[in-house]
């Protein structure tokens, strides 16, 4: 077992239970053994954690580890160290894989290797069609056996309404309640499309995914869960309308829980005028007024949970003309900075808010058990410290192994010092320990 | 002037004021005996052209010939990127040959854009996918300057598939930027929805606006598979929309009829239109090569910082 | 500060002379040529002509002649050198052509001027005709006929103004 830790002196943030003050953190055996003032450290290795914030370890709901099948761009290991480096202590690992993930076998083998690198829990997802390919329901049962609570074909849209509704109604014959999480964008309207249709594309000559896109496939996805009274899950929103639209769903009473990407929080369509390939993403980045729309919905909760979407690509693939570059950026490393930085500083999001959208929120979704918090003795030491106030700068490399990042040559506020995993650091003094 | 001409938006009105006259001396080296001046003597200007276009090499390749630059001519077919080398490996093949100058064109929009990233020359579009070809617009207004005394207050309509047009858009911004009033006139599936940033009018009947203008400016309609999602037929085009022997007694007289080319005749202008006496399809190729003189002379021709002797 | 070396009538009588030096030097003026170089020896040459005209009724043909694109320099300052216009609507082939500039001062400008007249064709004689030489020759070049030779620091700054474009005819220096 690991050695007696005592973090003292931090400002603990737990949203999970509303606790906020500077206080000691004693951990042993795995576990938060003490939590108190003046706490004595009796043989503990001693972390100062003056003017550092102390918080339950990141939950991402939505990370690319693209293993097994494309480990070229990324691994279990280098994305789970990446994770660690940006706070996370558990994340999921999206079904579009090589082969997908679409049967237990894999989900296995998945939970394994992540295991073996010791660095970030890994909650696999399932795909919710064999194969990605739209078709046929995927042997989700199975995967839920194997400990899977959310279903994806992220990367696309469960292509019809039909297939939505028949895994929604499949989904309850299971012994818990699993979650379906869609790729919001109507397939016919963004066929070719680069980014934001906006004024911004007609000028730029890129063809458009209409914020319409969005708001389709979102109004669907809740008539079929209302319909079926299953729980749906919205990644990555980007458009206001589609906010408002989950806005209203959950007033009606609609099992609805929706996640918005920190690159979403920060930039707009403007930020593609240099056709930087690092801004392609999909959904893609949109206008100020949907920046604003994402930003209070994540303050009221319409918004959920902070996902990052981590989507790592090899070098040559984003360094390549815009339309044939794939979309995506990485955001494990810089996610937390990213929040801190252009929502909580700027006064549009509270601090508490903040970590709970990054923490137990994601957690209660992704089923990840024993991360989220709450902090208090005998709960699992999966922790963040973290200095609100360093600040610093992305730049390749970074410790994963992709370098497309939106946040690249970017200041950020707001750096991870250290990550504890069960009580063993996985992070210290900002740099992994393996 | 910027060091890039990547997109009309690079230059301002007394930029193209500048290109225009500089493109009049450039012109009357054309009439010499010895259409050479030893201007850019030792520099080295690449023609990068992913998308075959011999009007626009060629003119080009002639522009950086008569200026005495060294030229290479680096083309799709039967080159590495064939084989699928990147973009950016092909950049810095191109910068390891010394190239002062590279001319690009290419069917993704932005590639002119991330070339500066890998080439410490100036980067010349001469077309990229849908965006723009600020070239051609500049040997446009140079026409249009030469044959109706002036720019500012011009009456021109674009006319045809302007949302996939790359000459329509540095046309537009370059027009609203030397004081012209611009009409895009087409079916509204080829018209951007949202044109409220570029200063211009649109209008879905061709008769109205042709009364009014000064030039037509006739786009070339594709009519590559795609195209026909946005309208039904070529026939119901070419009626709707077409410059036919008809209707272009309805302009003015001493309007211009232009086109970029390749012209499909029959399609989007009749044929004996695009041979009237006031069509200026044929000015324009011989006007390429003096703008481009010009842009390349003002491009490669600064920079330095010694200051002046004499 | 500023001096003024020539005034108006100055410019004119060293005009009048140097179109004397010509006929003499030429004995009369059957081939006669002037290119200017723009863009003030252009409307120095049409002043030249003129007086060619008056002395000895003949009419000389006057060109202009831009060298911009023959300079040595292009590339080394942070604007592309300003570009006038040429014309030179005869044959100089076999012509004696007299270039006529403002200043003679390094000699590039002449040398440009040079290789430009080569390329419209081959004169059977160039000569030279300045209305200030003010020294400094960075090349082995000389002017056959000079309206007035001033001595100058090289940092001096020396104009010739003209009316058609400054409102005088005039020669001023100025002393860095």
């Amino acid at each position: 077992m690991t050695d007696q830790l005592l973090i003292r002196g931090a400002r603990v943030v737990d949203p999970a239970t509303g606790r906020d003050e500077t206080t000691d953190v004693l951990v042993a055996d795995g576990a938060i053994a003490g939590l108190g003032q003046g706490l004595k450290a009796q043989g503990s290795e001693i972390l100062d954690g003056t003017g550092l914030i102390l918080a339950p370890g990141l939950v991402d709901l939505h990370t690319h580890l693209r293993e097994p099948g494309e480990e070229h761009k990324e691994t279990i290991a280098t994305g789970t160290r990446a994770a660690a480096l940006g706070g996370y202590t558990a994340v999921s690992s999206m079904a579009n894989t090589y082969p997908v993930t679409d049967h237990a076998a894999i989900v296995a083998e998945i939970r394994e290797k992540a295991a073996a690198a010791g660095l970030a829990d890994v909650f696999p997802v399932g795909a919710v069609t064999k194969g990605l390919e739209g078709e046929s329901l995927a042997e989700m049962g199975e995967m839920v056996a194997a400990g899977v609570r959310v279903f994806s074909d992220d990367g696309r849209a469960v292509p019809t309404a039909r297939i939505l509704r028949n895994a929604l109604t499949y989904a309850r014959a299971f012994p818990i309640d699993v979650v379906i999480a869609d790729h919001c964008e109507e397939p016919s309207l963004v066929e070719r499309g680069q980014m934001h249709e906006g004024v911004n594309s007609y000028s730029l000559g890129l063809a458009g995914r209409p914020a319409e896109a969005e708001e389709i496939m979102v109004a669907r996805d809740i008539a079929v869960a209302r319909l079926t009274g299953g729980r749906i899950h919205i990644c990555h929103l980007s458009a206001a309308r589609a906010v408002e639209l989950v806005r209203r769903a959950k007033a009606d009473g609609v099992r609805i829980t929706a996640e918005v990407t920190p690159h979403h929080l920060a930039f707009t369509d403007q930020d593609l005028l240099t056709y930087d390939t690092n801004f392609k993403v999909h959904p893609p980045l949109r206008s100020a007024e949907d920046r604003a729309a994402l930003t209070a919905g994540l303050a009221d909760g319409t918004i959920d949970a902070i996902a990052t979407d981590h989507a790592p690509h090899a070098v040559e693939e984003k360094e390549s003309e815009f339309d044939l570059s794939p979309p995506g950026t990485i955001g494990l490393e810089t996610a937390l900075a990213a929040v801190l930085t252009h929502a909580v500083a700027p006064g549009h999001l509270p601090l508490m808010r903040a970590l709970e959208a990054m923490t137990s929120a994601p957690a209660r979704i992704l089923g990840a058990e024993g991360h989220g918090g709450p902090i208090q003795v005998g709960s699992p030491a999966n922790l963040v410290v973290f200095d609100p106030k360093e600040e610093w700068i992305p730049e390749a490399p970074f410790v994963s192994k992709a370098r497309n990042c939106a946040f690249l040559g970017k200041r950020l506020t707001g750096r991870v010092r250290y990550t504890l995993l069960r009580g063993e650091l996985t992070v210290a003094d900002g740099k992994a320990t393996r | 002037m910027n060091k890039h001409l990547l997109s009309m938006h690079d230059l301002t009105a007394e930029d193209v004021v500048r290109i225009l006259d500089t493109a009049e001396s450039f012109r009357e080296v054309g009439t010499r005996v010895i259409k050479k001046v030893p201007a850019l003597r030792g520099r080295t200007v690449v023609n990068f052209f992913m998308e075959n276009s011999t009007r626009t090499r060629i003119s080009f390749e002639l522009a950086a010939k008569r200026l005495s630059a060294d030229v290479i001519n680096f083309s799709a077919s039967g080159s590495s990127v064939s084989k699928g080398e990147s973009l950016k490996d092909t950049a810095l093949t191109l910068q390891a040959m010394g190239a002062d100058a590279v001319v690009i064109r290419h069917s993704s929009s932005g590639s002119p854009h991330q070339l500066t990233k890998w080439i410490s020359g100036s980067v010349l579009n001469a077309g990229d996918g849908t965006h723009e070809h600020p070239t051609q617009a500049l040997l446009d207004l140079y026409t249009m300057r030469e044959k109706l005394g002036r720019l500012e207050g011009l009456r021109v309509a674009i006319l045809g598939d302007v949302l996939h047009s790359r000459v329509a858009r540095s046309l537009s911004f370059g027009l609203v930027k030397m004081g012209a009033e611009v009409t895009l006139v087409g079916p509204p599936t080829l018209i951007p929805p949202d044109v409220s940033a570029w200063g211009v009018q649109e209008s879905y009947d061709i008769e109205s606006v042709l009364p009014k203008l000064d030039v037509c400016y006739v786009l070339r309609v594709q009519k590559e598979r795609q195209r026909l999602e946005y309208f039904p037929s070529v026939r119901e085009y070419s009626r709707l929309f077409g410059l036919t022997t008809d209707r272009v007694g309805l302009l003015p007289e001493g309007a211009l009829i232009m086109h970029p080319g390749p012209m499909n005749r029959g399609v989007e202008i009749d044929s004996d239109v695009a041979d009237l006496p006031h069509s200026m399809i044929e000015e324009q190729v011989t006007n390429g090569i003096a703008v481009r003189m010009s842009l390349l002379y003002l491009l490669l021709g600064s920079g330095g910082e010694q200051p002046s002797d004499d | 500060m500023t001096a003024k070396l020539l005034d108006a009538q100055d410019v004119r009588r060293a005009v009048t002379r140097i179109a004397h030096e010509i006929l003499e030097r030429d004995k009369g003026a059957e081939t006669l040529v002037l290119v200017g170089i723009a863009n003030r020896g252009d409307l120095l040459a049409e002043r030249l002509a003129a007086q060619l005209t008056r002395i000895e009724g003949v009419q000389v043909p006057v060109g202009v002649l831009d060298i911009t694109f023959y300079r040595d320099d292009i590339g080394l300052h942070a604007d592309a050198p300003e570009v006038h216009e040429t014309r030179i609507p005869f044959d100089i082939g076999g012509k004696t052509v007299v270039l006529v500039d403002d200043v003679l001062f390094t000699g590039r400008t002449i040398r440009a001027a040079m290789d430009a007249l080569m390329d419209f064709g081959r004169p059977r004689k160039i000569q030279l005709a300045v209305l200030v030489d003010r020294g400094h020759r960075e090349l082995p070049i000389r002017a056959d006929f000079v309206g007035k030779n001033v001595p100058t620091k090289r940092e001096d700054d020396v104009r010739v103004l003209v009316e058609e474009l400054d409102g005088e005819d005039a020669v001023i220096v100025e002393v860095r």
